[in-house]
């Protein structure tokens, strides 16, 4: 049943967000700490024992599906209803991190790359280029 | 003739179809949302030939249209303070985005995770450490001082996913929250236009780099639409690796990075 999929969703998301609380409370700052983290990590981890145990039938998985190939509409929606017109004084700023950033990263694109084929007899490394 | 004068005003009128759709709202919300994509899907194909990926463009009108939104209204919710269009707010609200989220994580397979290795992982965690520290300091330069602004900017840098996410469990307004999505929606633009263009540079050229490529970078519209321009061979291995990153910077975000910020501000 489509349902099932859809609340193992829910349940990962509810036990991140509790957990995410409680992370909070215990490190006394009082917000949700990674709560949605924490259900995506559980996510992976219920689904793919489900699936190593054969029970993670189709429509289980549509269930699941469904929410995850709605995700750019969401936030689609989540952009329209944010406070742009406050932002757009501040419009500066976020070219300027977005484009710092970006050069950043790609800077280091390079490096890691050669960090990478110094150490030619890491197996795993290799593995992951060969996949 | 006349029985169509008779119920247009009626139709029109406060108490049937606007009454209908703000009833309904939640519904004329889907509605819109995919009338802005199938519009972004054409913009995509027609104007830029597929070189920007339908999702940024579809961001772009979203954050546009909140403008407007705002602007008509005055209020501080973009487009959902349209009461027409209420839905928007509930359907792009946190509980709906966290859920969405979530999901995405069904697709990723632990045997990929290990499988990618030593340098995805370094190049995960560098790529979300790097943009949260150049996001920070360029909203610190812009004169942020309190922490949670400050992360949540960082982690907008970082993508347009973990900027909100991380702004919702840090509290910070809707303001800041747009601030961080627009910072993620330039990255993402510009890591689907430049890539083809530096590929050669920054040797972009095997499964390798890509897969390091795409933990640096961590946009998965980006890397997908960048990789795809430059060789469609590496998509595969740059969006393994990027899939990972909005997951990892959620969880970084709202937890470790806003405590080394908190202690630092």
């Amino acid at each position: 049943m489509v349902i099932y999929g859809t609340a193992l969703l829910a349940f990962c998301m509810l036990v991140g967000l509790v957990a995410g609380q409680l992370l909070g409370i215990l490190l006394g700052v009082g917000k949700n700490v990674g709560g949605v983290g924490i259900a995506m990590l559980l996510l992976i981890v219920l689904s793919d024992w489900l699936r190593r145990r054969d029970r993670l039938p189709t429509p289980t998985q549509q269930g699941v599906l469904f929410w995850s190939s709605i995700y750019i509409p969401i936030v689609v929606a989540m952009a329209a209803s944010q406070n742009v017109v406050k932002a757009a004084s501040g419009g500066w700023l976020a070219l300027v991190a977005g484009v710092t950033t970006v050069l950043a990263c790609l800077a280091l694109v390079p490096v890691l790359s050669r960090l990478g084929t110094g150490g030619e007899d890491n197996p795993e490394s290799q593995s992951g280029a060969k996949e | 003739m006349i029985v169509l004068s008779n119920w247009l005003p009626t139709l029109l009128g406060k108490h049937s179809l606007v009454v209908l759709l703000e009833k309904n709202s939640l519904i004329t919300a889907m509605f819109l949302v995919g009338a802005i994509l199938l519009v972004s899907s054409l913009m995509s194909r027609k104007l830029t030939g597929g070189r920007i990926h339908p999702s940024a463009i579809g961001i772009f009108i979203g954050l546009a249209f909140a403008y407007v939104g705002g602007i008509t209204t005055g209020g501080e919710h973009g487009l959902a303070d349209v009461s027409l269009l209420a839905g928007i707010g509930v359907l792009g609200g946190s509980m709906f985005r966290d859920l969405a989220i979530v999901a995405t994580a069904f697709g990723v397979r632990l045997q990929e995770f290990t499988a990618t290795g030593l340098s995805g992982i370094i190049s995960l965690v560098l790529g979300i450490f790097v943009s949260f520290l150049i996001g920070g300091l360029v909203a610190y330069g812009f004169g942020y001082r309190d922490a949670e602004s400050i992360t949540t900017i960082g982690a907008g840098a970082a993508t347009y996913i973990v900027g909100p996410v991380t702004g919702s469990a840090l509290d910070v307004s809707s303001e800041v929250i747009a601030l961080s999505v627009a910072a993620g929606l330039v990255k993402s633009i510009l890591v689907m236009t430049l890539t083809p263009f530096v590929a050669k540079w920054i040797g972009l050229d095997n499964p390798r780099s890509a897969l390091i490529f795409g933990g640096l970078m961590g946009t998965t519209s980006g890397v997908a639409a960048g990789l795809a321009a430059t060789d469609a061979k590496l998509v595969p291995y740059g969006a393994m690796t990027a899939t990972f990153y909005t997951g990892l910077g959620c969880l970084l975000g709202p937890s470790l990075i806003y405590m080394i910020v908190q202690s630092i501000v």
